[in-house]
């Protein structure tokens, strides 16, 4: 019923045709650009590998056989697990978690500062300087990282020279220039759904706790983070969500002992051609970030509402 | 409870840059009064304020709270609490958090705090709502938490920015009762920032009038009415008949000013400047609409005026008559209804005469702008 009137108001304010128009896109977009591939690789994760000739006879059957290569590997018995592909996936999980958390500490004093110097030009100037880099392809900017991580790359040979170390450091082969690289990567999105929240928290509030004599510390903990609560989480979501997707920058800046979860899905599909094993990889990188994304959400008591606004 | 504890600013400058905010500022605040900073927006009245709560240190001289030197002891180490404006009551704390937070910041316990605030919540006669949110409250109630909320931490000092300016007629007028009250039962003394004359009149022991960083006039709310010390203060505080000219005759307290258009006129020299005015100044003469009544004209008695109708007004409890007054302004008279007709009609001209004792003359002036 409520649906109902929502929509009668939205075609009385856009006239038929325009509302027609307009729900048709939206509707396409829905079904076309987010159900139907989604729900095509549902399909696929559960179906084997034929020759397309058998493709729709009776040997295309569904079966479990896709994720019990992920949890068991190759062996039919099921007697030992598929550590390397589970690994890499815990690895991913737990990296893209870390990633999350640095980015939060990060930006938030950044978001602190931009959210309460309101508008001033200095701040204006340091996020237009934030956001030029971002103007770069993600992967020419992963690139870059790779050249100031290098052995001979700015990085090392600042340290250098600084005689802080004698030897260059493999950042690459310890993956802190993924880490970073990730980090850098979705440090935006993280930033500005923290800064507007915060910019518009009310600075009498702030006064106010300071009055009654609270510490700085105090005034963060009681006033502004559970203020910007839904900006951290929204913030927190999409990092997350992103790292662990990411492919560009474990692809490029990743040690070549090490693997991103995303990875061994690209190889599924390109290397192997199997895109029913590699749907089923995605699918289970799906549900898990998700079900890491709602319990984290419920934990912290935010709304998907909240996360929206 | 303290029996209040006094704030003195001596000769306290506060400049933003090349902007003088205030100017030379030297106030005595007895402890326990309730004290008032009135002026138009932008005078700097909130600028003294921030100053005596410590958000910001003045550029030269000092602020004394009890006797005590402030200079670099921060807001939330001065024995002061400050009422913001918009109240800043941290919405996403419950009532009872929300007034008991000066305690939690010094540790109290959850049980000690839930006792503090329910006392509190029944001084303001809001028993039982201490569970909910600040939404959930009417403005008057969270008015009122705010009031709480500054007073749980015991300050010495409490502070007020124009707090009732965000409601509506009715309910401002009832907490202007009510703050005084609170006022006289904890005893504290109270510093009140606000533009509005009658807030300031009813409330206050003492009032400082303001104008653009400077404070033109401090003393009680009869004096500030009845003998405003500048032209300033005699058109900002309540309404008032101006009537320009030069002085004519001084004796004494009493002067008599040549006026350009109502002729001679007898008025009370503004006690601060008795003495130090002369025959021939620019002056500026004052009274108040009630201190107007209908007369025969008396050029002799220096206290009538003649002028033409050009306007009358009901008003329910009084009659307003407008007359044709000096350099584009009108005087009024205000009467009292008791049942009678009015007996001017526009464009008559009436006489009108007042008592030399209730008019004050001091130098010309600005006047506060309407």
């Amino acid at each position: 019923m409520k649906k109902k009137m929502i929509f009668s108001e939205f075609f009385r304010n856009n006239g038929v045709i325009m509302g027609s128009a307009l729900m048709g896109l939206v509707g396409f977009w829905l079904i076309f650009l987010v159900i139907l591939p989604q729900l095509s690789m549902l399909d696929y994760s559960f179906r084997f590998n034929l020759p397309p000739a058998d493709v729709g006879t009776a040997k295309d059957v569904y079966t479990l056989s896709n994720y019990e290569h992920l949890l068991y590997g190759s062996d039919k018995t099921h007697a030992t697990f598929n550590t390397v592909d589970l690994m890499v996936f815990v690895r991913t999980i737990i990296a893209a978690i870390m990633v999350t958390l640095f980015n939060i500490v990060l930006c938030y004093p950044l978001a602190y500062f931009l959210g309460q110097s309101k508008g001033s030009g200095l701040a204006r100037l340091l996020v237009v300087l934030l956001i030029i880099p971002y103007w770069i392809n993600e992967i020419l900017r992963a690139f870059a990282l790779r050249i100031i991580f290098g052995d001979s790359g700015l990085l090392n040979e600042t340290l250098m020279l600084l005689h802080l170390t004698k030897e260059p450091i493999d950042f690459i082969r310890q993956d802190i220039a993924l880490y970073a690289g990730l980090g850098y990567a979705y440090i935006l999105l993280m930033l500005f759904p923290m800064y507007n929240v915060i910019e518009s928290l009310d600075r009498n509030q702030i006064e106010a706790a300071r009055d009654m004599g609270a510490s700085w510390t105090r005034i963060h903990r009681r006033i502004v983070i559970p203020h910007a609560k839904p900006g951290i989480v929204s913030g927190a979501t999409m990092v997350f969500m992103l790292s662990a997707g990411a492919l560009a920058a474990p692809q490029i800046l990743g040690g070549p002992s090490s693997l991103w979860f995303t990875q061994l899905v690209y190889q599924w599909f390109n290397d192997s051609l199997n895109w029913q094993q590699g749907a089923a990889y995605a699918i289970v990188l799906l549900i898990s970030t998700i079900l890491i994304v709602l319990t984290v959400m419920r934990i912290f008591k935010v709304n998907m509402g909240d996360i929206g606004k | 409870m303290s029996s209040g504890v006094a704030v003195d600013l001596e000769n306290v400058w506060i400049k933003f840059g090349d902007f003088v905010a205030v100017r030379e500022a030297n106030v005595n605040i007895n402890g326990g009064d309730f004290f008032s900073f009135l002026g138009p927006s932008g005078c700097g009245k909130t600028t003294i304020l921030r100053a005596v709560s410590g958000f910001l240190e003045p550029s030269d001289g000092r602020v004394l709270i009890g006797g005590n030197n402030m200079a670099g002891i921060g807001p939330n180490k001065r024995p002061t609490a400050l009422i913001f404006q918009n109240l800043a009551l941290f919405p996403l704390m419950k009532i009872w958090e929300n007034i008991s937070f000066s305690m939690e910041v010094a540790g109290a316990s959850a049980k000690e705090r839930r006792k503090r605030a329910d006392e509190l919540l029944d001084m303001i006669a809001l028993e039982g709502q201490g569970d909910k949110l600040p939404s959930e409250l009417s403005g008057g109630q969270k008015q009122r938490v705010a009031i709480a909320r500054a007073l749980c931490a015991n300050p010495d000092v409490l502070l007020l920015d124009e707090p009732l300016s965000a409601l509506d007629l009715k309910l401002r007028q009832h907490m202007r009762t009510e703050l005084r009250e609170i006022q006289q039962r904890v005893g504290i003394t109270f510093i009140y920032i606000t533009h509005d004359q009658g807030e300031a009149l009813t409330m206050s022991d003492n009032v400082a009038v303001m104008k653009a960083g400077v404070i033109d006039q401090i003393d009680n709310g009869h004096e500030i009415y009845d003998r405003p010390a500048t032209p300033f203060v005699a058109s900002f505080v309540g309404e008032n008949n101006v009537f320009r000219g030069k002085i004519s005759q001084i004796s004494g307290s009493e002067a008599v000013i040549s006026s350009n258009r109502s002729g001679e006129l007898r008025a009370q020299i503004t006690p601060s400047q008795v003495g130090k005015m002369n025959v021939g100044d620019d002056a500026m003469m004052f009274v108040r609409p009630e201190a107007l009544a209908l007369g025969e004209s008396d050029p002799a008695s220096k206290t009538t005026v003649s002028a033409k109708v050009l306007n009358e007004e009901f008003e329910g409890a009084s009659f307003s008559v407008f007359l044709e007054g000096d350099g584009g302004k009108q005087i009024k008279m205000a009467m009292p209804n008791l049942g009678q007709k009015l007996e001017g009609h526009t464009g008559e001209t009436l006489s009108v005469h007042y008592d030399a004792n209730n008019a004050v003359v001091m130098p010309a002036g600005e006047l506060a702008s309407e």
